[in-house]
């Protein structure tokens, strides 16, 4: 096996391409903790662009509305964290006023959704200009008020801990470190996965799910059949809207403890692109967002593990700023159909207009 | 019996004119600004320690006037105003004429950096040859990068149909990273402690007015001139914007949206690249790794509110620029956070797209529609064509 490997790392160019997937292998079990939470938020933007747009709405609002969710987050957490106060929980490192301010933080995430949806659904306002305006209004208001906050320097509530998985469950060979990337996680993190696998069956094994897709596709189709498409759109805008608050809330409150301007930098806009590269399936994002990612995960890896010889005094040449921008082209090169096409919702981006009736 | 055509009636008919054009933008305005004292209200309630008190908005409000516009001895706040609104202006111009065209440049904010960092490689090469060659070889620069950044979304659009909303987003962060490889790279001083980029020298703009008012100012104002020559007296800019009104007509009258497409954005590009490029040329000679700007985001508030017409452009740039120049005075005399800059404008917005709300309650039936997009982004977006179908 050895031998193998060797020989095929002595083939000039081509061996180090097979070295770099042999390191890429090993230092996998090191990074996939750390790929799964880089990954958390962007599959969570993506799964809101999915419940949006399946259902005909496009949303890319969604970067103002995780700013919005990790700023009410993190806020409410410091104002009800002096009024409750409590011992972190073992599980999670949860207190009440942590649990409070994550259910403020998707709340607000919903209410930023439902102003959204008010404008490209009941106004009929061309949706990618509404989803700017969210994302300029949120922008505007979260920064406003905390210059306003921080004046005060305010405590901040703590954060969402991390589970300890038990020793003999990481220990398993092989599989072992899939155990850890899962489970050795704080609760927003873990529960990605079952978001992501839920979402995918009600979205294709459901009525909710046959319904969002028919007023995606043909929503006149839909309304023929009894299907109300303005109040299905809105309710999907709106849990669309949560999703991508539990993305902001895992910011700044499970990565993080704390708020800082534009944290979102630019994760929502990601998400969308995951979502475009998943082909508008809850699997197909998780994946790409995994691959996204990594990425980041590679150019954390090589600075930390270094591969011995050539090959790592090759990928020490390459600028970090090229690992940042890789997940952007890769997006470009997909959306542009150079590797195969994604053909979104047919009535995508479209407002509804009900028929008068007599 | 037919009244005679008294001058008077022509006046007034040019006043309602005027009035259709300019109600929606000023009542939001005004609007936003009345949400904004109820901001700055409540916001008292959350800061400790100090006596509410009910005058704050307004003192606030004359502060940011005072930053802005200054007192008639001192020229200075004028011209710190009109330095803010330089690239607002050429950012608005540049995602306004998108609009024209029904493309949506969310790009400007990568063009700009590219602009930037083009106008600082050229100032750089010429930095010691006379002002004359040097100052626009450092303009081709910027703008010809900016103009690459604005093509390469126009040419995917033309070829495969990939929506400029998606691909000039990416761009804007592909632009942040190679921003920083290259003053970190190939342009950095050697020896620096941080990244720093070697100063423009003779191809820095010269200041003209005031502290800090420079060739820039002129150029933007120019600009405003040649855009509007452009779409509205050439037989490109008929097509630019039939093209944008109604991508059907343009076609089947023999215009060839493709090449439309990539033209435009490509100007589109430039113009932001020359947004950039004036910052830097104008005001910083340099560039650090830390390099950032708002400019991009803000130029579609900019073009929204000027209802993508150069002459309406103008006047929002003016405005945002204006807010933005007054707000550290606001921040310092008043102590409202800079931000709230940032609010007004998201609100002036907000005012525009609910013009139908806005029309029911102010009765606006001759008004134009506030936000006068043609309304094919969305279309596009999806249907996979560069025109929709």
């Amino acid at each position: 096996m050895d031998g193998l490997i060797n020989a095929l790392y002595g083939i000039p160019v081509a061996g180090l391409v097979f070295e770099f997937f042999g390191y890429l292998l090993g230092v996998l079990p090191l990074v996939a903790p750390i790929m799964l939470r880089v990954a958390t938020p962007l599959t969570l933007a993506a799964m809101c662009g999915v419940v949006c747009e399946r259902s005909g709405v496009v949303n890319i609002g969604i970067e103002g509305t995780m700013l919005v969710a990790a700023f009410v987050g993190w806020i409410v957490g410091v104002v009800v964290a002096p009024m409750i106060p409590a011992d972190p929980s073992p599980i999670f490192g949860i207190t009440p006023a942590l649990l409070i301010a994550f259910v403020a933080a998707v709340g607000a995430a919903g209410l930023v959704a439902l102003l959204h949806a008010w404008l490209s659904i009941s106004l009929r306002a061309d949706q990618i200009i509404s989803g700017t305006i969210v994302n300029i209004a949120a922008f505007g208001v979260t920064g406003y008020l905390n210059e306003l906050i921080s004046k005060s320097s305010p405590t901040s509530a703590g954060a969402f801990g991390q589970f300890v998985p038990p020793k003999a469950l990481v220990e398993i060979p092989l599989v072992g470190w899939l155990f850890n990337m899962f489970l050795n996680q704080g609760p927003i993190t873990m529960s990605v996965l079952v978001i992501v696998i839920v979402l995918q069956i009600l979205l294709f094994r459901s009525r909710w799910g046959l319904r969002t897709r028919a007023i995606g596709e043909h929503p006149k189709a839909a309304e023929t059949v009894g299907i109300d498409v303005i109040r299905v759109r809105y309710r999907n805008v709106v849990i669309g809207g949560m999703l991508a608050g539990v993305a902001g809330a895992a910011l700044s409150m499970e990565l993080t403890n704390s708020f800082q301007e534009g944290m979102t930098a630019g994760r929502g806009f990601i998400g969308l692109a995951a979502m475009i590269i998943g082909r508008w399936t809850p699997l197909g994002a998780f994946g790409a967002a995994l691959l996204f990612a990594s990425s980041q995960a590679i150019s954390q890896s090589i600075t930390f593990a270094t591969p011995p010889g050539q090959l790592g005094d090759i990928l020490l040449s390459i600028p970090g700023q090229f690992w940042d921008a890789l997940p952007y082209i890769v997006t470009i090169v997909v959306v542009a159909g150079l590797i195969g096409r994604s053909t979104p919702p047919a009535a995508d981006g479209q407002p509804y207009e009900r028929e008068a009736t007599a | 019996m037919t009244a005679p055509a008294a001058p008077v009636p022509r006046a007034r008919s040019l006043l309602r004119r005027l009035w259709a054009l300019t109600a929606q933008p000023l009542i939001a305005i005004v609007l936003a600004l009345l949400v904004g004292a109820v901001i700055i209200l409540a916001s008292e309630l959350v800061i400790p320690g100090q006596p509410f008190d009910p005058l704050l908005p307004a003192r606030a409000y004359i502060a940011l006037l005072q930053g802005a516009i200054g007192l008639p001895p001192a020229v200075n706040p004028i011209v710190g105003t009109l330095v803010a609104t330089a690239p607002l202006l050429l950012g608005g111009l540049s995602v306004g004429f998108g609009f024209k065209a029904g493309l949506f440049n969310i790009g400007a904010q990568g063009q700009f950096l590219m602009g930037a960092i083009g106008a600082v490689a050229a100032g750089i090469l010429v930095s010691s040859q006379p002002s004359s060659i040097a100052i626009p070889f450092a303009i081709a620069g910027g703008m010809l990068a900016g103009a690459i950044w604005g093509f390469i979304p126009g040419i995917l659009k033309a070829l495969s149909g990939a929506h400029e909303v998606v691909t000039t987003i990416m761009l804007n962060y592909v632009a942040i990273s190679l921003f920083a490889a290259i003053v970190a790279g190939p342009l950095a001083v050697p020896g620096a402690p941080s990244p720093i980029t070697p100063d423009v020298g003779n191809a820095a703009y010269p200041i003209l007015i005031g502290r800090g008012g420079h060739l820039g100012l002129l150029i933007a104002l120019g600009a405003v001139g040649v855009m509007g020559w452009l779409l509205y007296r050439t037989t490109f800019g008929f097509e630019v914007r039939t093209a944008g009104a109604n991508p059907d007509a343009a076609r089947y009258a023999g215009m060839r949206p493709r090449v439309l497409i990539v033209a435009t954005m490509a100007i589109c590009g430039a113009l932001a690249g020359l947004a950039g490029t004036g910052d830097v040329l104008g005001t910083q000679h340099h560039v650090t790794s830390s390099y950032g700007t708002t400019v991009g985001f803000d130029s579609i508030a900019v073009a929204l509110l000027g209802g993508s017409n150069p002459v309406g452009i103008l006047f929002a740039s003016l405005l945002f620029g204006a807010m933005r120049s007054g707000a550290s005075l606001m921040q310092i005399s008043a102590g409202i956070p800079a931000q709230l800059v940032d609010v007004l404008q998201a609100t002036i917005l907000l005012f525009l797209i609910a013009t139908p709300v806005l029309r029911r309650l102010f009765r606006l039936r001759g008004a134009k529609s506030g936000i006068d997009a043609p309304g094919t982004f969305t279309k596009t977006y999806v249907s996979g064509e560069p025109t929709p179908s």
